[in-house]
């Protein structure tokens, strides 16, 4: 395919200096942040960073989603699954690679396998429903976060299940929503200037869902793809706005995002879900930002069948800045644990186990800045 | 878990897809692109077609950015 063009070191060096040109012209610090781990791999490995001028700064938001997951929902699925054990019944629990090292006080999913629970990292939600499909006489959860971009294949599997009663396929639902989390990070007192939306998520919700943040709080903001030209074309389209005092909402990711987004999925993860107050890890309750299942699909939450408090935990080991990292106030360069005491091997915080959190991304590339 | 790639269908049946991604098959679910065919791109997400990749589009707006990216240099 042609779209090789993506890659074009020659595009990405005229885009440069079309970045170079409006910096200059608005000649004043400017900050933009993205929310999306895979735009921050993309900055990362390209070097972009370094590559930008001095006065043009790229910060990175709550773009990962295990990040974020509370670890009480952590410690809670582990309680149901010890739960489900001392009444007689064996869960197959399932969940994404990332998710399943994520460290909390009372341990990991790993450490929940190692006591001889069966524990299984899954590809895709549609490999667990698989898997439930072939052992029908044991219960199968898929411990479910993710954003709108892994909601919609959720919400995909879960209209099956429901349609054709499979009763031993469950989920434990901590979804949540992006453009929420933006709008609390603004309220909190995170300033930037403009902002890169996310493609993938906003290739569900369309930049149609992203709208509201333009209007109702003033910030430019850029729907953007993955390729390093991508993104350097989502920051020159920022700057441009900038230096005309425009506040508006352009599509860069034109030859996979709608307006509308993907209307079929919105309606899927619609019918199934209710929008409600949501906590996320290191950044507190953010209102109307979960997703929880309707009333009357309740029999696929795992928690309708099992009540559980787990304990009240602390949020991060002490001396991890992951929640100034999530809300784009710090670099993981800034966190004095950062590739001393904590790597990917020996993670401290959530932001350095998932390939999508900033500081393993930045671990991972030597940090090049 | 969030990275999304673009990748060929190469077969469908029902609503599960075979794609290729450079070389490498899976299978991925299209419930939410409608009349995806064998040959389209589209974008794949945890096991899921997300949307259609539209390559036409695609080229148009790196020339449409040429474009404007050369009368600004003007
Ligand atoms: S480097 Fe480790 S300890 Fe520091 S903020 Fe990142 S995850 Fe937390």
């Amino acid at each position: 395919m042609e779209l090789s063009i993506f890659h074009d070191r020659e595009l990405a060096q005229k885009i440069l200096q079309g970045i170079r040109r409006e910096a200059k012209k608005i000649g004043r610090e400017v900050k933009l942040m993205h929310v999306c781990g895979t735009h921050e791999d993309t900055v990362t490995r390209s070097g972009i960073r370094s590559l930008l001028p001095e006065n043009v700064k790229v910060m990175s938001g709550p773009g990962c989603p295990v990040c974020i997951t509370p670890a009480e929902d952590i410690a809670a699925m582990m309680e149901i699954m010890r739960k489900a054990r001392e009444e007689g019944e064996e869960i197959i629990l399932t969940t994404f690679g990332d998710m399943y090292k994520i460290p909390t006080a009372v341990g990991s999913f790993a450490d929940l396998k190692s006591e001889g629970f069966d524990v299984r990292i899954v590809y895709s939600i549609y490999d667990s429903y698989k898997i439930a499909l072939k052992e029908k006489d044991k219960l199968v959860v898929h411990f479910s976060p993710g954003f709108e971009t892994t909601t919609a294949p959720a919400a995909g599997i879960l209209r099956e299940a429901i349609e054709k009663e499979i009763e031993n396929f469950k989920i434990y639902s901590v979804h949540r929503l992006t453009p929420p989390a933006v709008e609390a990070l603004i309220k909190q007192g995170t300033v930037f200037d403009g902002l890169i939306d996310p493609g993938h998520v906003s290739t569900i919700i369309g930049v149609k869902g992203w709208e509201y943040i333009t209007k109702e709080y003033g910030v430019p903001q850029v729907v953007a793809g993955f390729e390093p030209v991508d993104f350097l074309m989502g920051v020159f389209m920022l700057l441009r706005m900038i230096r005309k005092g425009e506040v508006k909402i352009e599509n860069q990711y034109t030859r996979v995002v709608k307006y509308e987004g993907n209307v079929e999925a919105q309606k899927a993860i619609e019918s199934l879900f209710d929008i409600v107050d949501a906590k996320w890890r290191a950044l507190g309750v953010i209102p109307k930002s979960g997703l929880e299942l309707k009333e009357e699909y309740k029999d696929y939450e795992i928690r309708t069948f099992y009540k559980v408090k787990p304990p009240e935990l602390p949020e991060l080991e002490k001396g991890c800045i992951c929640g100034a990292v999530l809300r784009g106030l710090a670099l993981p360069t800034q966190c004095p644990l950062f590739g001393k005491k904590c790597t990917p091997r020996n993670p401290v915080g959530p932001c350095m186990v998932s390939y999508e959190g900033t500081c393993q991304i930045f671990y991972k590339y030597g940090a090049l800045f | 878990m969030c990275l999304a790639m673009p990748a060929k269908v190469v077969e469908i049946k029902d609503n599960v897809a075979i794609v290729d991604f450079g070389g490498i098959r899976r299978e991925a679910r299209i419930d939410f692109v409608k009349d995806v065919k064998v040959g389209d791109y589209v974008i794949v997400h945890t096991g899921f077609a997300i949307e259609k990749l539209d390559e036409k589009t695609a080229l148009e707006s790196l020339k449409a950015w040429e474009e404007v990216m050369k009368a600004m240099e003007e």
